[in-house]
């Protein structure tokens, strides 16, 4: 018996109560998630603050994509996959029935694992969302474009070939290409699922300084494999286990003082 | 120790040689059939065979009437089966996908994909020849509908499947409606395996015979009325081989011939396209 067995006890921690509510931007209530039968998430409460960081760790199937993928309801799309609890963003409960998804999805971008770019020019790639939303002149379409590619720090690879395919570009370009049409729809949350674990390590480099420029404006929500990137770009950072909160924190408190044995261990390499 | 091994390469080279001669005898009746059909129809070719009507035994003539009905009802066939064929493949692969509903559905079209022509032919006599009291080119290009719808279908779902979830969930993602994303997205990234579907389509059509028989039946004289009986490619070469006539006999060889390339033709489109597809 450890000395951190006999201190902790294996339960989620300091949740929403740890951050300054005036701060939380979006908050997650008693969340359940089942995929048909599967038990995939179990009470799940926790806060994430604004325009600031928040990575969720943990080992493969702990939880951490699928806790995404509630937050924007991209889970809606399949029949047999359900949430019951409260997400709040403002004063709205994102899990209620009827709410409109497309008002929602606006709201909360993503940028998923593997590159995802549309079969059309990269300029069409960044203002396709654009078109649906606004209905904005040449110029000031052109000046999105421009905006956001230069935020994901693309702009200067792709300004002269805007009208060529998207699919030209490298495994790494594409993925800051998603970044820059995800931000141009201009949304107030961004949920990044693994988005460096496909990309070579420059790559992945240039992709960890676009999210830090992006921290000041978005509430950014990562999902991330890399224990060394969490520590880098996260301000908090929640270790999830098996479907359960086990531990959220400030990264810098969690990743040197782990009050979790749990955590401490996945920390530390000992598994996962 | 060595037997085993020798056991193993005499085994190695008896399979070999099974399956080169297995190959070699499909081919051999393949390549016999073009044979023929290159000889006999380009030694039958003709320029009156484009600016002449099907002639009565004995007398010249050209199979311009059967191409001008066989185009028609093609046409009329791939503008009846493209749109309803695409919609359905929509509607199975994009919002039915993995449902019993698309399960069930998809074996039924399996079903009509593999139906003999000939049935097809007989239910649209009964349906649009029977009622009317007349053979018509109508009737014809809507049985070939029916033969293509099928096709159609299960390549545009399979075209539209293989489309990365990734794609469709990162285009919702970007709060674009459901519609949007299925014809802006999800269409447009499987539209080469689609326009390859209608070309196998129209490939297919082009040659059936049966279908024709019982609907349009055939004409000898120039038409471009669908209402009344139309000529056809197909029913022309069926009637004409039949004949006694050696004149009817070039014309039928000439008309294989004809239908044969343009199949090649489109069979080569269709690879051109799919390959330019897989590359961008």
């Amino acid at each position: 018996m450890s000395l951190l067995d006999a201190e902790a006890p294996e339960r989620p921690l300091n949740h929403i109560a740890s951050l300054d509510p005036a701060r939380v931007k979006l908050a997650v209530d008693s969340l359940d998630f089942y995929y048909g039968k599967t038990h995939a998430l179990k009470g799940v409460s926790m806060g994430f603050e604004a325009r600031a960081v928040t990575a969720l760790i943990g080992p493969s199937g702990c939880g951490k994509s699928t806790l995404l993928r509630t937050l924007n309801r991209m889970y809606s799309l399949y029949p047999g996959q359900r949430a019951t609890g409260r997400i709040m963003l403002g004063d709205e409960n994102l899990l209620a029935p009827g709410l409109d998804l497309s008002k929602l999805r606006a709201r909360i971008g993503m940028v998923f694992q593997k590159p995802t770019p549309f079969p059309m020019s990269i300029f069409d790639n960044v203002a396709f969302g654009v078109r649906l939303y606004e209905s904005l002149n040449r110029a000031d379409l052109d000046a999105r474009v421009e905006e956001s590619l230069r935020r994901a720090a693309i702009w200067d690879e792709v300004k002269d070939k805007l009208k060529t395919s998207a699919l030209s570009l490298s495994g790494g370009q594409q993925q800051r290409l998603c970044v820059a049409r995800c931000i141009a729809v201009r949304p107030e949350i961004l949920l990044l699922d693994e988005p460096t674990s496909a990309l070579d390590p420059i790559s992945s480099a240039k992709l960890e300084e676009t999210i830090a420029q992006l921290k000041a404006d978005y509430t950014i929500i990562i999902v991330t494999h890399n224990m060394g990137q969490a520590a880098r770009v996260s301000k908090h950072t929640a270790f999830m286990y098996l479907g359960e909160l086990v531990e959220f924190g400030e990264t810098e408190s969690l990743f040197t003082r782990p009050v979790t044995r749990r955590a401490s261990d996945y920390i530390t390499g000992r598994f996962g | 120790m060595n037997l085993l091994v020798l056991r193993r390469k005499l085994f190695d080279a008896v399979m070999i040689a099974l399956s080169l001669g297995a190959t070699a005898f499909t081919l051999f009746w393949l390549a016999w059939i073009l044979w023929t059909t290159v000889t006999q129809g380009a030694s039958a070719l003709k320029l009156s065979i484009f600016t002449q009507m099907t002639p009565p035994p004995g007398s010249d003539g050209g199979l311009l009437n059967a191409f001008f009905g066989s185009f028609m009802m093609v046409v009329l066939g791939v503008v009846i089966a493209t749109p309803i064929g695409v919609l359905a493949a929509i509607y199975l692969a994009e919002y039915k996908r993995g449902t019993r509903v698309a399960g069930v559905i998809g074996f039924v079209n399996d079903i009509l994909l593999s139906a003999p022509s000939i049935v097809i032919g007989l239910f649209i006599y009964e349906l649009l020849v029977l009622p009317f009291g007349h053979f018509s080119g109508y009737a014809g290009g809507v049985a070939l509908a029916m033969i293509m719808l099928p096709i159609v279908v299960r390549s545009s779902a399979v075209a539209l499947e293989l489309v990365p979830p990734e794609t469709r969930e990162a285009a919702l993602a970007l709060g674009l409606p459901r519609w949007k994303v299925t014809l802006s997205v999800i269409a447009r990234a499987a539209r080469p395996g689609i326009i390859t579907g209608l070309l196998l389509g129209v490939a297919r059509i082009s040659g059936e015979t049966a279908p024709l028989l019982f609907t349009a039946l055939n004409n000898q004289y120039w038409t471009a009325n669908p209402g009344a009986p139309m000529a056809n490619i197909p029913v022309v070469i069926f009637q004409y081989a039949m004949s006694p006539y050696d004149n009817w006999h070039a014309l039928a060889w000439a008309g294989a011939f004809i239908v044969m390339l343009f199949v090649l033709t489109l069979g080569i489109i269709t690879r051109v396209v799919f390959r330019q597809g897989a590359r961008s």
